[in-house]
């Protein structure tokens, strides 16, 4: 069997698809939206990522780093970037977890021993195993054994993209998702570039494939003032959904907030938050009303 | 003062749990309770301080300077009772529609010398202290110095216990690896069934007396001892009948002298209630909760067995009462919600007796345990849910007081409305109330020797332990400190907090080569310790059934009547002796990390993880960061941490279960804390799961603090791997963030989560609904949050009542973030 990469895997999931979940986040995205809260899932590799709040500054990373990469200074650990290689022997050695590293190469039968144990859940609440990330279809061939493994013990499965997939491999997919999360996050394709990078033809290509297959989707849309919550934005998503075949879309919202800083800073990343706000209350129930006018079901969360 | 008092939290789910509906946010608005009548009572019941009557003890010391010794113990003990039933100051307040309180107002708590007499010192310690204060008035402690001390001195259950214990138990229990529950309170747990609404005390005396009629003294070895106890059960039924009597008379005289026609009616309507219960069977829902009252107060004045009293399956015994009376349109359905708030009430207005000594440490709360069962099954083996368990939740919600605690109780036939009613209440952070399992505890029960039914009617008293209501005395007698004990089998039976040996050798640990050995050496050790707390267990348990035998008690407990035998002296059809088994956690990842560093991997050589304990992790704290991130515990559905769990708890289970009390029955085993793990943790030194000296073990069998990482999923699927029908009761605190349980998909989702975790064979689990802001914020300023309940540890309290170390846990608690 074949094996991927994977920075996590959530137990009690409530809020990626029906039911109690476990959901199992891929490493690796051919987006980088502004507003990602899971900066660590852009990367396809591993990757160091290091908290000060927790290191005791006992310096077994700096003598266990092959390449003399680490060093302790004042402000905690620092890592050269050009000398450090991502071997993960200072993850192995951290007492605390100061230093993690995120991404790990799993095997399928290893992912599967950890979601049959939480079939008890899923029998009660009709949940399932969602695979998400990170992209899951960047890496295909690995999400669809998953997925052909989990049909095969009659596990509901869910698969969380951002669309932007070959339609080959999205409709490969289909054939094994029971239930898709699909990301829409801007109608205007210059807007989407700038923010995401990458334009949204290919995108919403995908989705009006899925929903003329008669896939289940529910759209889940990321809400961000200043990029994407202003009535035209939202006017234009709710006229295009409602105008996709097959079922309804169920419209899953998601109000942006700035909880991710913490998670880039310990990535050592940059995080520009200036042009993004969290929408207000009065706003996002406006939207709801809006979608309701074209006949879809929105709410927050889900 | 509150009136000024601007609301701190402004989330709408979360208004009834930081500021509560006590602080309004609007001044204008009312005061929690559905009517004016229920926010004044309420609003005087919160208000009111808690502090000491001695009018019982007075009453009982000049009643035993007279009398002591004329008479047969029971026939004492009964006597005793009536002389302070006839003379105790009785209460009826504006406004009340139940009446009768134990001492001459709310929240005035007498003091049981005949058990414990306390000292001159200990009242001022409960006048002074921080925590729990209960305040006695100068001239009361000087009548207690000159009347009450002198006479007890010598002569009280405690000093018994205390001249009789043997040595080696002494060192054990000041090493802190058991408590004795029995020292200053009487044995309790006592549940009520449903008889007391079909039989008034006139139909007991009826039966007591004809049993008398046909004692066989020719063949009958133990006649006279039936003789004696059955006249001390008939004068207690003659206590509570005048207690009710003079309660009539009260009320008719304030009729008579009142001049709202309103309120003049209600009393004349209390004065018949009165006349009818307790002496004959109630015929109304009013009457059915004024019996209880009474009975209810008939048992925590006779003594002051743990937990007082409960009436069990509250929502099924007012059933027919409530619906005949809404068919006939004599009561609405308001009236009747009215009548619970004012019983509501009336239990808040009894906080516990007050505890000195270790007792106070290992249970510091006023919080007396009364555990109102809610839905669950009926004797049947029906859905028991009724339009009375849907008011109790309203009552529970609008009333949001401390006492009685509530818990609700799903069964696999529980209707999933129910449930998640259950579930929105629990999301306003009450604190309440917890879940229980029947299909489990019921099992539980029969697993023990019950029948079917009585295990049905039963359910849980005070936190987690079962029992089958009106038919057993299920007494706790102490918690062991398991920890503790591998603690001194790491030392060789020497306790290293204070160097003095404890217990038996079991060998050096530097000698041991294998896990295995250690673990045979530390079952060794459970073995003797577990024997030495049942010698003094048995002991004071003759000691009540000898000179405090609970007369009135044994009325309402079946078969205490037909049997001639006391409450105390195995008259109940079933009598279970329970020992609560603490820090099932802290065990497992002790074990795990030296089953894992020690022996397994070698990385941590024996000698240098037991200097490292002995200085508390000084300068090792790499090793310690080691252990506590790279072992496997407890909680997160990992096998090797969860097959070490399910090693000791049968281990415990083996060597606690079938071991005979002195009932003829044997003991049992449950895993309840309460607060006795802060207590046990302050009394050990470090731990090899990388816990600190002094620092609380884990509770129930939740997993150790921080040691869950997985989620409540996998936090529930370890617990479920327990075989816990060979318990008496677990406990299970998960702790939630509001944002958790926003929608109602989340809540039918926390459904879900119950229902497996049931399914699994799960006991019982509970939930705190708090975020840590509130909880810090509540430490700064802990007036701004008084209303603050929080539940942990199968109870509930206020958490400015807490001290340092209970507020500390729970802000450390994991939070179960899923978003």
């Amino acid at each position: 069997m074949s094996s991927g990469i994977i920075f996590d895997i959530k137990h009690y999931s409530i809020n990626d698809g029906p039911g109690i979940r476990t959901t199992v986040f891929f490493k690796g995205c051919p987006l980088h939206c502004a507003w990602c809260h899971n900066p660590e899932s852009i990367s396809p590799l591993p990757q160091k990522m290091y908290n000060e709040k927790k290191c005791i500054g006992c310096k077994e990373c700096v003598k266990a780093c092959p390449e003399n990469a680490c060093t302790l200074t004042p402000a905690g650990i620092i890592t050269d970037v050009d000398l450090c290689t991502s071997c993960g022997k200072c993850a192995d050695v951290c007492p605390t977890l100061a230093t993690e590293m995120s991404g790990r190469i799993a095997e399928v039968e290893e992912i599967l021993l950890v979601v049959e144990k939480d079939r008890p859940f899923y029998e009660e609440s009709g949940g399932g195993v969602t695979f998400s990330g990170g992209e899951p279809t960047r890496q295909a061939k690995f999400l669809l054994e998953l997925l052909k493994e989990c049909g095969a013990r009659k596990l509901h499965r869910a698969v969380d993209t951002c669309g932007l997939v070959k339609q080959e491999t999205m409709l490969a997919v289909a054939e094994e998702c029971d239930h898709f999360l699909f990301d829409l996050k801007h109608m205007d394709t210059e807007k989407h570039r700038l923010w995401t990078g990458s334009g949204n033809e290919l995108i919403h290509e995908n989705l009006r494939a899925l929903a003329r297959r008669g896939a289940v989707i529910s759209i889940r849309i990321p809400l961000i003032a200043g990029i994407n919550a202003d009535e035209k934005n939202i006017e234009e998503s709710a006229r295009f959904l409602a105008s996709l075949e097959g079922q309804k879309v169920a419209v899953n919202l998601l109000p942006y907030h700035d909880i991710a800083v913490n998670k880039y800073k310990r990535l050592g990343k940059e995080y520009d938050s200036s042009q993004m706000l969290e929408p207000t209350e009065e706003r996002v129930k406006q939207i709801i009303e809006q979608f309701a006018e074209v006949g879809l079901a929105a709410s927050v969360g889900g | 003062m509150f009136e000024e008092h601007a609301p701190v939290c402004t989330a709408p789910e979360r208004k009834a749990q930081a500021e509560g509906n006590f602080y309004p946010e609007n001044p204008k608005n009312k005061l929690p309770g559905m009517n004016p009548r229920i926010q004044r009572l309420r609003k005087l019941s919160v208000e009111a301080k808690p502090i000491i009557s001695i009018e019982r003890a007075v009453h009982e010391t000049e009643f035993y300077k007279e009398n002591f010794g004329k008479y047969p113990v029971p026939v004492l003990r009964g006597l005793n009772f009536l002389d302070h039933c006839t003379r105790k100051t009785l209460y009826i307040g504006d406004d009340e529609l139940i009446v009768g309180e134990r001492g001459p107002s709310p929240k005035a708590i007498c003091t049981f010398p005949e058990l414990t007499c306390h000292s001159v010192e200990d009242f001022h310690v409960m006048n002074n202290r921080d925590m729990q204060p209960y305040k006695t008035s100068q001239e009361d402690i000087d009548t207690y110095e000159r009347e009450i001390i002198p006479y007890w001195k010598g002569k009280t259950q405690r000093e018994r216990i205390f001249n009789h214990v043997p040595e080696e138990w002494r060192r054990a229990y000041e090493a802190g690896l058991f408590t004795e529950f029995m020292e200053q309170r009487a044995p309790g747990h006592t549940v009520l069934d449903g008889k007391i609404y079909k039989k008034g005390m006139l139909d007991f005396k009826t039966e007591i007396e004809a049993n008398i009629a046909a004692l066989d003294y020719l063949n009958d070895p133990e006649a006279t001892d039936k003789a004696e106890q059955w006249q001390g059960m008939s004068l207690s039924c003659d206590a509570i009948i005048t207690f009710a009597e003079r309660h009539a008379n009260l009320a008719e005289e304030k009729a008579k002298a009142e001049s709202d026609p309103q309120r003049k009616q209600e009393l004349e309507k209390i004065a018949a209630v009165c006349r009818r219960v307790p002496a004959h069977k109630p015929e109304t829902f009013w009457e059915a909760l004024q019996m209880y009252w009474f009975v209810h107060l008939g048992t925590i004045t006779e003594l002051n067995g743990w937990d007082a009293m409960n009436p069990g399956h509250l929502d099924q015994h007012l059933r027919p009462f409530y619906e005949k009376e809404i068919a006939e349109g004599t009561l609405t359905r308001d009236e009747a919600k009215e009548l619970l708030c004012c019983f509501w009430i009336k239990v808040n207005n009894h906080p516990a007796p007050p505890k000195v000594g270790i007792t106070f440490k290992e249970s510091g709360t006023y919080n007396d345990f009364t555990n109102i069962n809610i839905g669950g099954l009926t004797p049947d083996g029906e859905d028991a849910v009724n339009d009375v368990s849907y008011l109790m939740l309203e009552v529970v919600e609008e009333l949001h007081i401390l006492q009685p605690g509530n818990s609700v109780h799903i069964s696999t036939k529980t209707p999933d409305e129910f449930l998640h009613a259950a579930i929105k209440l629990i999301r306003q952070g009450h604190g309440y109330p917890s879940v229980f399992n029947p299909d489990t505890y019921v099992q539980e029960m029969v697993n023990m020797g019950k029948t079917l039914r009585d295990a049905r009617e039963g359910g849980c008293s005070g936190c987690i332990e079962v029992g089958a209501f009106g038919k057993e005395a299920f007494l706790l007698t102490g918690y062991l400190n398991v920890p503790k004990v591998l603690e001194i089998t790491m030392n060789n039976g020497i306790d290293p907090v204070t160097g003095k040996r404890c217990s038996i050798e079991t060998g050096d640990p530097l000698s041991f080569t294998s896990f295995d050995e250690l673990y045979a050496a530390f079952i060794k050790q459970i073995h003797y310790i577990v024997d030495q707390k049942m010698r003094v267990s048995n002991y004071i348990d003759r000691m009540f059934a000898k000179y405090a035998p609970a007369t009135f008690l044994s009325v309402v407990i079946d078969d205490c009547i037909s049997k001639g035998k006391d409450y105390y002296d195995g008259g109940p059809r079933y009598n279970t002796s329970y020992i609560q088994c603490c820090g099932l956690g802290t065990i497992t990842d002790s074990l795990s990390a030296l089953k894992k560093h020690v022996f397994e991997d070698g990385k941590i050589p024996m000698e240098k993880l037991l200097g490292a304990l002995a200085n508390n992790f000084e300068g090792e704290e790499v090793m310690r960061q080691t252990i506590m991130n790279r072992t496997p515990f407890f909680g997160n559905d990992d096998e090797y941490a969860d097959a070490i769990a399910v090693r000791v708890y049968d281990d415990l289970v083996d060597s606690i279960e079938g071991k005979p009390n002195i009932k003829g029955e044997v003991y049992h085993l449950n895993m309840l804390s309460t607060t006795c793990h802060v207590y046990f943790g302050k009394m050990m030194g470090a731990s090899a799961n990388g816990r600190l000296a002094g620092k609380s073990i884990s509770d129930g069998t939740s997993p150790s603090h921080g040691a869950d990482t997985h989620g409540p999923a996998a936090v529930v699927k370890s617990l479920g791997k327990l075989d816990q029908t060979k318990s008496g009761g677990t406990l299970l605190n998960e702790r939630f963030l509001p944002s958790l349980l926003k929608r109602d998909e989340d809540v039918k989702k926390l459904g879900q989560l119950i229902r497996t975790y049931f399914k699994l064979g799960g006991h019982h689990i509970q939930f705190n609904i708090v975020d840590t802001a509130t909880l810090l914020a509540a430490r700064e300023t802990p007036d701004d949050y008084k209303d603050l309940l929080v539940r942990m540890a199968g109870y509930s309290d206020y958490f400015n009542d807490m001290n340092d170390d209970l507020q500390t846990e729970v802000i450390e608690r994991t939070e179960n973030e899923a978003v």
